[in-house]
């Protein structure tokens, strides 16, 4: 059994020129695996995301044929049986941790707070199942880094941090919004690695949602790539650079290449009709 | 020498026990037509320089040569004609109720030119937009388009040398592809001295014939892009750098100590 | 289709275009956007048409009033609402109030005209100026402004009445002086933000002084919060009007002032209410105005810095 399956989702907003439809039709399914979501900024890949967790408030409008997470109807369910669906078995991972956690509390705290919402347990029992997770996330002064607030703690930290507090109700599936692009190239590996590793470890699935070709190619197992609220193509992390559709070979080609000299790089040619195709599935 | 010339500079912020030393001591060479790269991770300096260079940031001690004239500490008209800025942030580098026709009509007054007019039309025309876009508002352009505004104010007074601060970092691949060629092109036609700051290691190779890789404001190594491309670094941060820029690998994080 | 209807849908999409074509157009592209968001929103709406009705009323007054609100007619003491020739009843004078009410509408509106343009200026001066000098100037500055702020608006008042003599010169002079210290901490706090942005820095190395930029990049900036921030004001400072009129600091007898005219019928209040709540409910409905228009300017000028 698939752990997400998403069948026809749409997300549109109200405009004051009519209705922009952020995703379009978008079908996929998520196994034990790393799952990348690319595509450019307005494609629609952090739209679904919190699509999927039924974080779009209205006006925006959430439609899906369906979205099982384990088998289970999501969007069948009212808005108290969700909040225990997100963060429980569903989490997310967000941008920037100066902007996910809040300024005013103690990190240790927040953690806490995420795990008392889903498990009725002790004080003393919280408190150490919060170090557990920060120990998890190889932070080598648990004591110290529960005890402070988020603006003490570098980047780098503060995302381990915010992977610490995400999986400490262990959820079967992370969903991980451009969680290394804020973050300086050498701690998006430390970081990677801790998602990696925590990922492969209890079993989960992982949507990795970013811009960023190489990193995603790289770090996932399948890659969706999205366009104006499709996917346009599907494929296999590796062969990412044996990609067919124009769009993908496209953005390939327009990136500077460490190992080539180029003397002017290719620039995407937009086709109308990339919108107009249906979207690919992106089933397993 | 008539390019940019910089040594020991230190650039700090505060004063007193709550100093900052963003730059603890920087020295390199930009010869005229070269296009440099300053290159390294946040906290680094490397747009600091660049900030000492223009006196945004005034707590600076060293030298500073730009087109054989030593710098103090303040400027004047004359330096602007020279030495220009393209900042980093699109979203941040326009006045948000001033139109494209505004800022560059501004930009030419101050300097002293006449027929404004026609040299407005040409700016746009020079970095790829067109009439229709001269009256228009930074919320109703996309970050591409106010990144080329930006240029085209950068380039209103005619100077010889452009600072670029990170310009693409804050675009989409696509846009960011767009700009990268547009400054090539810039740069052939007007015979501009490029000194580019940024993080990303494949913008630099691509655009910069040298490099300075900085760490902690320091420079730690100074290489030529054939050096990067064919992955010869001399400095193990530099190594570390390139490793981390080409993507995630299982076995080499494996090696990372977390 | 009619050459009307030709000519009223080009002005509809001239004036939403996405490509101007001068410096006019697009000042009225983005005029027009921002009276379309403003439009979308009922209650502010209301708090607009009010406050046209308000102007229109002052301005016609002498047209539309029913009687001198001078006139005194002692046989016709505290008539009642609705009595003969008098919607609104008459004063312990035996004056129509509703003429009165009229005629103060002018009084309302020159001294929230008066107010709204000193004290939102010289708050505007004082704190950019504050705000970008930094140093000396601004703690030299900020400290004037807080003494003004420590003030008591009445204490002021009746200084100011002692010293120079009641009237609604004086009165609006007091209640300017206590109400722009805000108005500069607002500007000065604005300033502090936009200082350090990269347009600013941009700008600079063009060569601009900091008088251009205060005037032409900063003060654009400020204004929208400052606009906002005095119509919601606007509600306090004509009831405070009302109040030094109240007391008689303000307009003197026979002013129709509106505060002034709730203190003449304060004493009637038991067997005559109408008397001083007729005026009283013009003060309210006139003060919700402004606060519904402030509510739905702050929502359109404010929103994430980047409305037009």
């Amino acid at each position: 059994m698939n752990l997400l399956d998403v069948e026809n989702l749409w997300v549109k907003f109200p405009t004051r020129n009519g209705v922009f439809d952020a995703v379009r039709g978008v079908s996929f399914t998520l196994g034990q695996e790393r799952l990348g979501i690319v595509g450019e900024s307005g494609s629609g890949k952090s739209m679904t995301g919190r699509a999927i967790l039924r974080l779009i408030r209205p006006p925006g409008q959430v439609t899906a044929d369906r979205i099982a997470v384990e088998g289970d109807d999501i969007m069948a369910m009212s808005e108290k049986e969700m909040r225990s669906v997100r963060g429980q078995r569903i989490s997310m991972v967000m941008q920037d941790p100066k902007f996910s956690l809040n300024p005013v509390m103690r990190v240790g705290d927040q953690i806490v707070e995420a795990y008392a919402i889903h498990a009725k347990s002790t004080k003393a029992d919280a408190k150490r199942k919060a170090m557990e997770m920060l120990e998890a996330v190889s932070i080598r002064d648990p004591e110290r880094v529960y005890r402070s607030y988020p603006h003490e703690l570098s980047g780098g930290m503060g995302q381990r941090v915010m992977i610490a507090m995400m999986m400490v109700p262990d959820p079967r599936i992370l969903i991980a919004d451009e969680p290394t692009s804020a973050l300086d190239v050498s701690v998006q590996t430390q970081v990677l690695r801790i998602m990696d590793k925590l990922v492969q470890e209890r079993g989960m699935g992982l949507i990795f949602i970013s811009h960023d070709l190489n990193l995603v190619s790289s770090f996932c197992d399948r890659v969706l790539i999205m366009y104006g609220g499709r996917i346009v193509e599907t494929c296999v992390a590796d062969k990412l650079h044996e990609a067919q559709h124009p769009y993908t070979r496209g953005l390939l080609n327009s990136l500077p290449r460490l190992d080539v000299k180029q003397e002017r790089l290719a620039v995407l040619e937009r086709d109308a009709t990339w919108r107009d195709t249906d979207s690919v599935s992106g089933a397993r | 020498m008539n390019g940019i010339s910089v040594k020991n500079l230190k650039v700090w912020f505060g004063s007193g026990k709550d100093r900052i030393d963003a730059v603890k001591d920087a020295t390199f060479d930009v010869p005229k037509g070269e296009s440099f790269g300053l290159v390294g991770e946040s906290g680094s300096g490397k747009s600091t320089i660049l900030r000492a260079i223009t006196e945004l940031a005034p707590n600076w001690s060293g030298e500073i040569h730009v087109a054989g004239r030593t710098l103090d500490h303040t400027r004047d008209n004359e330096f602007y004609k020279t030495l220009q800025m393209v900042f980093q942030d699109p979203y941040a580098s326009l006045h948000p109720r001033h139109s494209v026709d505004q800022v560059l009509s501004e930009t030419l007054y101050l300097h002293g030119f006449d027929n404004i007019e026609k040299r407005i039309v040409t700016l746009l025309d020079d970095v790829g937009l067109g009439p229709s876009f001269r009256f228009r508002y930074p919320h109703q352009l996309s970050g591409g388009q106010r990144q080329r505004v930006a240029i085209a104010r950068a380039l209103a007074p005619e100077p010889s040398f452009l600072l670029l601060d990170e310009p693409t970092s804050a675009l989409d691949v696509s846009v960011q592809a767009e700009i990268l060629n547009l400054l090539t092109d810039l740069r052939a036609e007007h015979g501009l001295t490029y000194l580019m700051v940024s993080h990303d290691l494949a913008v630099v190779g691509h655009m910069c014939s040298r490099i300075a890789v900085m760490q902690l404001g320091e420079i730690v190594e100074v290489m030529t892009a054939e050096d990067m491309r064919a992955m010869r670094p001399s400095h193990p941060y530099t190594k570390h750098l390139l490793e981390a820029s080409i993507g995630y690998s299982r076995e080499a994080a494996a090696d990372i100590v977390v | 289709m009619s050459h009307s209807d030709a000519t009223k849908q080009t002005l509809r999409e001239w004036l939403l275009t996405d490509t101007p074509q001068s410096r006019h157009q697009a000042r009225m592209v983005a005029l027009y956007q921002g009276w379309l968001s403003f439009s979308t929103n009922t209650m502010a709406m209301f708090g607009l048409g009010i406050l046209i009705c308000l102007g229109l009323v002052a301005l016609f007054a002498p047209l539309i009033s029913p009687h001198d609100p001078f006139a005194q007619e002692l046989g016709n003491r505290l008539q009642p609402l609705w009595s003969e020739g008098h919607v609104f009843g008459t004063d312990s004078l035996g004056r129509d109030i509703l003429s009165r009410l009229i005629y103060g509408s002018r009084i309302t509106l020159y001294i929230v005209a008066l107010v709204a343009l000193i004290a939102p200026v010289a708050g505007l001066l004082v704190g950019t100026v504050a705000g970008y000098s930094g140093g000396w100037l601004d703690v030299i500055l900020m400290r004037i402004t807080d003494i003004f702020l420590a003030f008591p608006r009445l204490v002021l008042a009746l200084a100011f009445v002692a010293a120079l003599g009641a009237g609604i010169e004086n009165a609006v002079l007091a209640i300017s002086l206590t109400a722009w210290p805000p108005y500069a901490r607002i500007a000065r706090a604005e300033t502090l933000t936009i200082r350090n942005s990269d347009y600013i820095s941009a700008v600079k190395l063009q060569g601009a002084g900091a008088t251009r930029i205060v005037t032409k990049h900063i003060w654009p900036l400020c204004i929208s919060s400052l606009i906002v921030r005095v119509t919601l004001d606007m509600a306090g400072i004509i009831l405070a009007a009302a109040g030094l009129g109240f007391l008689g600091l303000g307009a003197q007898p026979p002013s129709p002032e509106w505060g002034a005219m709730i203190s003449e019928g304060r004493r009637f209040i038991l067997d005559h209410w109408w008397v001083a709540t007729i005026p009283g409910l013009a003060i309210f409905t006139v003060s919700l105005a402004f606060n519904l228009l402030g509510d739905g300017l702050r929502d359109v000028l404010d929103p994430k810095d980047g409305g037009s």
